[in-house]
């Protein structure tokens, strides 16, 4: 379990603050050197290291996507076409297909193209690409050819204002593709590590950045090259009671439950799935099998989201420990609301008044 | 940067192109009045054509737009859709296969003449053989490149095998010259353990990693950016070699022929795009795939070099291909070509389209238009292929491919493990529990699966 480094009251508006995870606290610096190598970051500077890490060990390695030259929209390729050119680090034209296929084109000549879509919201065009093409690039060809070195990034989720198309989160259309990686990091220095290990994956890759976090979640970053394992999930708080599954931003509401919870009495483990597919059924397994009871929690809607999946695979596993039906905390199945967006949410009293009917049910 | 590195030298290709009078239809970019550079497009008649720049403007007056400088004109005019006359179409061989009056093309050789059309003979005997080795039941598809052999062999001729192949599928011509063997699409077509695709692909959809061509999938056009991608990373290495990528007219309406386009020019790719205009995208014909004159003209409004040629005349596809790669490798840029040609064979075995053309249609292209027999007329009139040659080649391909069919149907299907492999690099957990389950049910079950693959 990751320890609760700093907490510390901030300034930002209460529903930017219920963000914070223990594990990543809020600074008004987004970077303050620290000793021994590691740095206070934010998450899109941990994420532009990865990026600065990534071109400099390897010199077929490029960034490209819509506006990334100046840095990009969130400011996560911040400094790199400076630094490595911009036959390395360029803007494409306006266009998620084109982006990925040709993406998909470069990786297959052997670089490690890392392609950004600007929002999660804009990936659909590129859909195609993705699914048809980069999912079954070995497969098809009898691993004559992979586009293993395809990683594309893309922010996701809610942020508070974004409507519906600067907030959704459709990692489960992804979840369907035999083929492709899905991988969701909690917080900078997960993200860092993670980016860095799907870019070196010899799979194609769809990473889904948590865009509240990206200045919001600090946290102390190792500087050096460094990569997390794909495919394994983490117990980030222990417990005896209830399991908990998420990804992403959503961590920092649930475990947010996680304490309250224990006010109550009720001891939560805190699982992050962090790779989506092919994910680690059997962390998650062993815990249930411990607490018998889960609970998963996350912004997309309810219907068919990945909740879904986890559900089926852990009834299936670990049917007759369960001890209370398995509960979805999600976004609800309306497109993504602006004004609704309190109420869409999976919110941390839903989680908390979920996690009371399953431990009492 | 890119452009800093790969500084263009189109001054050295100027004279060639010269030479050869192709009528390469210039990009607007390189339309600008910067005199050397124009005045060897001006004289084309497809430029006058397309020329829909404004002479009337007050050079004094221009809007210094991002993007470049403007010129206005005090007229309210619009572009028109199309111009009064289409694009012509570069041909080399007239219909008799005698070489036009002041033809200018690349030329060729009697040993290359002859292998062109030993290879369009043996693609043309090797669709015959398969189309009906699928019609009596032995194959579960497949999709013939009648009509487009020209297209097929002389593009491949003309490109350099370093080149690198993003296909559709009415390309196998291009893998044929390469070297894949009549036995390696025999393999394919039936799904055997020597198929390089390990049977998981419906037959046609061939790849190969030691010809530089990909393997293909259905989906229209995905291949196109694709190419564009590959494209960069030849020219970041300093390869001088070029991506080519094939579609037909109605990949044209897709959004990845766009995206191709596009990217292709703004990344200064070296790629050359070639459209197979055969006429019909199943059974939609042009005329309801779009409304523009064609293909050619698209590239112009991308920013691309672009040609229209007679995709029934291998002479003048060979000559455009040839030169398009050299431009895109000399000149790092992209360029289009529009081959107008005709799909004589059904769509596909599942299709039957004389339920949407007329026969005398097809007929006419098939006797009157075919590109082989074209091409053998201008072979055999400069004395390099004779009836013995004739019998002697179609009797040996017919022979080859009755025999590498008799191979490929006796070999073994892959072993149920290449089911699950290839996915990922390495089998996943999920995929190694199913994999488990799936041989339990197997041996419970025997009789539910074919026999004939091996556990």
């Amino acid at each position: 379990m990751s320890s609760c480094v700093k907490r510390f009251g901030r300034s930002c508006a209460s529903l930017v603050s219920k963000r914070g995870l223990s594990t990543s606290c809020i600074q008004k610096d987004a970077a303050v050197v620290a000793e021994n190598g590691v740095k206070s970051l934010n998450l899109y500077s941990a994420i532009n290291q990865a990026l600065h890490i990534a071109l400099d060990t390897d010199p077929r390695a490029y960034v490209f996507g819509e506006d990334v030259g100046f840095g990009g929209v969130f400011r996560c390729t911040t400094g790199l076409a400076d630094r490595f050119g911009r036959s390395r680090v360029f803007n494409t034209p306006l266009c998620e297909q084109g982006i990925v296929g040709f993406g998909i084109g470069l990786a297959a000549m052997g670089n490690r193209a890392i392609a950004e879509i600007q929002f999660a919201d804009y990936i659909f065009p590129a859909f195609d690409q993705i699914v048809n093409e980069a999912a079954k690039f070995r497969y098809r060809s009898g691993n004559q050819f992979n586009c293993g070195g395809l990683t594309i990034r893309t922010p996701y989720g809610a942020v508070g204002h974004g409507g519906h198309y600067h907030s959704q989160s459709p990692e489960a259309f992804f979840c369907h593709v035999p083929g492709i990686k899905v991988v969701i990091p909690r917080s900078p220095k997960q993200a860092k590590g993670l980016l860095l290990s799907c870019i070196r994956d010899p799979n194609p890759i769809v990473f889904f950045e948590p865009k509240w976090l990206y200045r919001l979640a600090v946290e102390d970053v190792p500087e050096d090259d460094y990569m997390l394992p794909l495919s394994e999930a983490e117990v980030i708080r222990q417990g005896c009671d209830i399991t908990l599954v998420g990804w992403g931003a959503q961590l920092s509401i649930m475990e947010q439950a996680c304490l309250d919870a224990e006010k109550e009495g009720i001891s939560c483990e805190l699982i992050d799935l962090k790779t989506l597919i092919p994910w680690d059924k059997e962390t998650v397994e062993a815990s249930v099998k411990k607490t018998g009871r889960l609970l998963i929690s996350h912004e997309a809607p309810v219907t068919g989201g990945f909740g879904a999946e986890i559900s089926a695979s852990i009834i299936e596993r670990c049917f007759s420990r369960l001890e209370a039906p398995v509960a979805r905390v999600c976004g609800l199945d309306t497109p993504f609301p602006l004004v609704f967006e309190p109420f869409y949410m999976p919110t941390k009293n839903k989680i908390l008044d979920a996690i009371k009917s399953t431990v009492n049910y | 940067m890119a452009g800093l590195l790969f500084g263009r030298s189109r001054n050295l290709l100027q004279n060639k192109v010269q030479r050869f009078l192709l009528t390469f239809i210039a990009s607007p970019t390189n339309n600008l009045p910067t005199a050397s550079n124009f005045s060897r497009y001006e004289s084309t008649k497809a430029q006058a054509q397309l020329d829909l720049q404004h002479h009337d403007h007050d050079d004094d007056q221009v809007i210094d737009f991002p993007g470049g400088k403007v010129g206005f004109t005090s007229e309210m005019r619009f572009i028109s859709d199309t111009s009064h006359k289409r694009v012509p179409c570069y041909r080399v061989l007239d219909d008799d296969g005698q070489l036009m009056k002041h033809t200018n093309h690349v030329q060729i050789g009697k040993e290359m003449a002859v292998r062109m059309y030993s290879e369009m003979v043996t693609l043309q005997t090797m669709d015959n053989i398969f189309y009906e080795v699928q019609r009596q039941g032995r194959i579960s598809f497949y999709l013939t490149s009648m009509g487009e052999e020209a297209v097929n062999i002389a593009s491949a001729a003309a490109l350099s095998s370093h080149d690198i192949i993003f296909p559709q599928y009415r390309e196998p011509g291009v893998l044929l010259w390469r070297g894949f063997t009549l036995q390696q699409f025999a393999h394919q077509c039936f799904g055997n353990t020597n198929d390089f695709g390990k049977g998981r692909q419906m037959p046609i959809h061939y790849g190969s990693n030691k010809h530089n061509y990909f393997t293909i999938s259905s989906p229209i056009a995905t291949q196109l950016p694709q190419a564009v991608g590959a494209a960069y990373s030849l020219k970041m290495d300093g390869k001088s070699a070029c991506a080519v990528t094939y579609c037909g007219d109605g990949g044209t309406s897709e959004g990845d022929f766009h995206a191709g386009m596009n990217f292709a020019a703004v990344m200064d790719a070296p790629v050359v795009f070639i459209c197979r205009n055969n006429g019909w995208a199943i059974s939609t014909p042009v005329e309801e795939q779009f409304r523009s004159d064609g293909i050619v003209v698209k590239g112009q409004a991308y920013g691309i070099w672009s040609i229209r040629v007679d995709g029934n005349d291998a002479l003048a596809v060979y000559s455009a291909v040839h030169t398009a790669r050299e431009i895109a490798i000399k000149e790092q840029r992209p360029v289009l070509i529009e081959a107008l040609t005709y799909r004589v064979g059904h769509h596909s075995t599942s299709d039957d389209s004389t339920k949407y053309r007329p026969i005398d249609e097809i007929e006419y292209w098939k006797m009157e238009r075919d590109p082989v027999s074209r091409f053998k007329r201008w072979v055999e009139r400069n004395g390099w292929w004779s009836d013995k040659d004739e019998l002697e080649l179609r009797s040996s391909v017919r022979k080859q491919t009755m025999h590498a069919i008799q191979v490929a149907e006796k070999a073994q299907k892959p072993p149920l493990e290449d089911m699950f492999n290839d996915v990922y690099d390495q089998l996943s957990s999920n995929l190694e529990e199913q994999e488990r389950i799936l041989r339990k049910t197997i041996e419970k079950y025997p009789k539910d699966y074919p026999s004939d693959v091996p556990l």
